[in-house]
């Protein structure tokens, strides 16, 4: 019998940590089944950011290091620079890249650095207990904006996969979600694209991925699925902000 | 190859790390030590290697950490307003073990202060800066010449110990010229690094990390990182100790202080007081033992730093009980000249301590 579902090779068996309904698991399948596919686990290094994302090599069997909060894309640098032969991924949450890594990750993207950075956007901070994240919505409540998101006081939330496409070294920059089945297959493929732009020594390439924080958004798994489609993507539309076809682009 | 040539203490530490084979360097300007950067920018692409000018300190000592987690050496610099930014960095590489160069060419603060030699940065370097319980290798160039050396000892040192290994030399030393053997006194050996992340091929995946949440997986953590730093104490301490034979009073002074009391020491001499010299080259390990003996029979220590007086607790700490501590500091901004040295020698031998 020929078995058409399985766990990726790119996947460990852990229990995973991660609050029952919280898509991050998704994230990690996808990101798994695109090392499968692309035969790269061998020579593939993960750097977590710090946040719920930290324990990525209970997950994944590949060889990883533990970046501070927000350094990731610095780290990935040092690492894709001794070794530019191997495939280098980032994983943050939004407040490691969105708040105390925003120079890390604007710089990483400008230097066109050829590493990979997985975003996941669950516009919160979700290991810290739902405070407040740059990319938290208007009017939404967390710890930290008990009254709901002010943008008189507290900004607007932040489009980082429109705000690194505009930048030269960027070769790729997507926004998916992993709400429901076809946004998973989308995401999926995206993933594909970005770990192959890196293969292809394109330059840096990011996927941002709307994700749920059911526990901190204080709703059931099913509403935060309804919720990325409602609240979430109108204000973060999916698409490509950018993709280069060829290596000179200038 | 004997030969020396007139060389600037920061270009000799910058030749010393290339030749202790490191490939890496990542760093962001900063007077007193942008010759370090220059120099690597312009000599390492010839040799295959890589030099960054990263977005800030915070970036430069995070992809030290990325390059060193993949098995090589490599090195930032920086002098003290970088050097504070590249705490928190400095710290996970001493909680991960990773090894690295970090050089601190001291300029004086706090703040942004001056770009005039100081030695204000020994506590921070010395005694941590970055949060948690670790400890650096410290070395203090005293010369070009260590420069050179201690760079590569410095790498030897971090690989060793799997350490972050702090040069830290004041501007002095730095900025200044002399003549310098630009070769190694022995044979640049890279051991095996059997942690790196290479990739899992053929092998079972390997991970660098610096988080234990497991009951007591973090107190045996530390533990482990103790037992490493007791184990460098006891075996790591270097030290240049002159004219002690005799000495009714010690000097003990590391850096550009340790040049003036040297002068001082002759004109003492010269006046027939008797004055002898320790001069810490590690400042981690300290010299313990070393002052501990030698203060117990002379009684008299006089400790010139150029600062207010950071390193004179550690010789407080080392001395024998009853030896008189005596301190003459200058913050930076100005200078320890051998006339003002000979003065407090003159005044410690004829009153007691101060
Ligand atoms: C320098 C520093 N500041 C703060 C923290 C505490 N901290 C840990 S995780 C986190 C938030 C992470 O949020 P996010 O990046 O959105 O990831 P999520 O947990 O939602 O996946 C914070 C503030 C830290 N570890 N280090």
């Amino acid at each position: 019998m020929n078995a058409i579902f399985k766990r990726p090779d790119s996947l460990t068996n852990a229990p995973t940590h991660f609050c029952p309904g919280c898509t991050h698991g998704i994230a990690h399948r996808l990101i798994a089944e695109a090392m499968d596919e692309l035969g790269i686990t061998d020579r593939t290094i993960g750097i977590p950011g710090v946040g719920c994302c930290v324990f990525l090599y209970r997950y994944f069997p590949i060889d990883a290091l533990e970046a501070p909060h927000g350094r990731a894309p610095a780290c990935a640098t040092g690492v894709k620079r001794a070794q530019p032969d191997k495939v280098i991924f980032a994983y943050q949450g939004d407040g490691d890249m969105a708040a105390i890594g925003t120079s890390e990750i604007i710089h990483a993207a400008n230097r066109g650095e050829n590493i990979t950075v997985f975003f996941v956007n669950n516009a919160v901070y979700g290991m810290t207990g739902g405070q407040m994240a740059p990319t938290t919505l208007l009017g939404q409540h967390t710890t930290t904006s008990p009254f709901g998101r002010d943008f008189k006081s507290e900004g607007y939330p932040i489009r980082m996969a429109e705000l690194l496409a505009t930048l030269e070294g960027v070769a790729y920059s997507t926004r998916v979600a992993l709400h429901s089945p076809k946004h998973v297959t989308q995401a999926k493929k995206a993933i594909v694209k970005a770990f192959e732009m890196q293969i292809k020594e394109m330059g840096f390439s990011v996927v941002e991925m709307l994700s749920t924080c059911n526990t901190n958004w204080r709703v059931s798994p099913l509403e935060a699925l309804k919720t990325i489609e409602s609240e979430m993507i109108p204000y973060f539309p999916l698409g490509v902000f950018r993709e280069r076809t060829g290596k000179d682009f200038l | 190859m004997t030969e020396k040539k007139l060389t600037k203490g920061n270009i000799a530490l910058a030749e010393g790390s290339i030749q202790a084979g490191c490939l890496l360097y990542f760093g962001y300007p900063i007077t007193p030590q942008s010759d370090i950067p220059e120099y690597l920018a312009q000599n390492l692409p010839k040799i295959g290697g890589t030099f960054v000018q990263a977005e800030s300190e915070i970036a430069s000592i995070n992809m030290v950490m990325g390059a060193s987690a993949s098995g090589r050496r490599t090195m930032t610099s920086s002098s003290g307003p970088g050097i504070s930014l590249m705490q928190e960095g400095l710290s996970y590489l001493a909680g991960s073990e990773l090894p690295a160069v970090i050089v601190n060419i001291m300029r004086c603060g706090p703040g942004l202060g001056g770009i005039a030699p100081t030695q204000g940065d020994y506590n921070q370097a010395v005694h941590g800066g970055g949060h948690g319980d670790y400890r650096n290798i410290v070395l203090a160039p005293g010369s070009v010449q260590e420069m050179f050396d201690l760079t590569i000892k410095a790498f030897e040192l971090a690989d060793k110990y799997r350490n972050p290994t702090m040069i830290i030399a004041d501007a002095m030393i730095g900025q200044f010229q002399e003549p310098c053997r630009l070769t190694p006194e022995k044979p640049v050996e890279l051991a095996e690094k059997p942690w790196a992340l290479t990739g899992r091929k053929g092998r079972d995946p390997r991970l660098v990390k610096s988080l234990y949440l497991g009951d007591y997986e973090q107190e045996e953590h530390n533990l482990l990182l103790k037992k490493k730093y007791d184990e460098i104490q006891d075996n790591e301490v270097m030290v240049e100790m002159k004219n002690l034979d005799d000495a009714e009073l010690i000097i003990v002074a590391f850096g550009t202080p340790s040049r003036v009391a040297k002068t001082a020491i002759g004109l003492a001499r010269e006046e027939g007081l008797k004055v002898g010299l320790i001069r810490p080259i590690t400042l981690f390990p300290f010299p313990v033992n070393e002052i501990y003996e030698h203060s117990a029979r002379v009684k008299n220590v006089l400790v010139v730093e150029m600062n207010t007086g950071q390193m004179v607790r550690d010789v407080r700490i080392a001395a024998h009980k009853d030896a008189a501590i005596h301190f003459y500091g200058r913050p930076g901004g100005g200078f320890p000249f051998p006339d003002d040295v000979l003065n407090e020698i003159k005044t410690a031998l004829g009153g007691g301590p101060r």
